[in-house]
């Protein structure tokens, strides 16, 4: 059982809200990955909605171009919705 | 004041969740995998808090704490069937345990949905979604290592081969059984065993198992006659209850 894949778990914990990455665990496949995701994650009710991935299908970003991905972004307030000025009538925003 | 039959079932319904959720909480740290740990000490759980439902219904019916029937019950009183009891052995032994368990249980529990007690008819509802948990989750593990390299295959044979003595018990009625599938309380245990069987020969089956033809079937559970493990498991569980009468968490 050492040489199980590793398999990332996002649960969806309301209908309408997106999956959220909650950790990972060992299964050898994706069916027995959603059984003990639902071990592992769901025992308190967090959710109504499992999804797993094989660790190894997800490609990540590297940490080392994290200076010419993000930082550009930084010095770009205008890309924020800040300057307009919302009705009165308008609330919960 | 309840029928005699009616509560002896009750207790046999409760102690085989009872007993079966102890034995399977010993696996609590020890499973194969943490994955698998926590899918056995869930289930324990699950099968403890049917166990607990029955016991507060004879509790409120009789004036006593719910704790007075695990705790206070010795050997020859418990009803659980003989299977429930049975060591652990390895994972393999533990899983072919409760999917015969499984097969049963979750067809007594459909059966006992429409019962004419609508207390023991709510407590099935509940359990069921439970119970169909529990097959799913062994029925998968009985086919993945049954199906899966030599070695698992041999053991999974073995671990059926030394089980299917206690299978049997589980739908040959007791007196007190007949009583209450005669009120409509319970549901016919024959009924119970075809679909259990059919379920259970699909699964070994699929699992490239050999179903044995020859074994000698086992009972005395239902009735109080016991293998020398229970008394064990019973020395564990109400230690605290027995050294100190009436303590409280």
């Amino acid at each position: 059982m050492n040489d199980w894949p590793l398999y990332e778990v996002f649960i969806r914990s309301k209908n309408g809200l997106n999956h959220k990455h909650v950790g990972s665990l060992h299964a050898a496949d994706a069916h027995m990955a959603i059984q003990n995701a639902r071990d592992v994650y769901t025992r308190r009710s967090e959710g109504v909605s499992i999804w797993v991935v094989e660790a190894k299908h997800i490609t990540a970003s590297n940490p080392d171009d994290k200076e010419s991905l993000f930082d550009p972004a930084e010095d770009k307030v205008y890309r924020h919705p800040t300057f307009y000025e919302l009705p009165e009538a308008l609330k919960h925003m | 004041m309840m029928e005699k039959e009616l509560k002896d079932f009750i207790l046999m319904m409760a102690d085989n969740v009872m007993i079966l959720g102890q034995r399977l909480g010993e696996w609590c740290g020890h499973g194969p995998v943490l994955e698998q740990d926590i899918a056995m000490t869930n289930i324990a759980l699950d099968l403890i808090g049917e166990a607990r439902n029955y016991y507060r219904y004879l509790g409120e019916t009789e004036g006593k704490k719910e704790d007075e029937y695990p705790m206070k019950r010795d050997v020859r009183d418990y009803k659980n069937v003989l299977l429930a009891e049975l060591p652990n052995g390895h994972w393999g032994d533990t899983i072919m345990r409760q999917c015969m368990f499984d097969c049963y249980h979750y067809y007594l529990l459909e059966g006992m949905m429409v019962s004419e007690n609508e207390r023991l008819a709510a407590i099935a509802k509940k359990s069921i979604k439970e119970a169909t948990y529990h097959l799913a989750f062994s029925s998968e593990w009985v086919i993945r290592l049954g199906d899966g390299t030599a070695e698992s295959h041999h053991k999974m044979q073995q671990s059926l081969q030394n089980l299917l003595p206690y299978f049997n018990e589980m739908f040959d009625p007791e007196t007190y059984e007949i009583w209450c599938q005669n009120r409509n309380i319970a549901p016919s245990l024959e009924d119970v065993r075809s679909s259990a069987m059919e379920k259970f020969n699909a699964i070994i089956v699929e699992s490239t198992l050999q179903m044995s033809e020859k074994y000698y079937s086992k009972k005395g559970g239902k009735t109080g006659l016991h293998t020398e493990n229970l008394g064990f498991i019973l020395a564990d569980m109400q230690y605290l209850q027995r050294s100190y009468p009436g303590v409280e968490w």
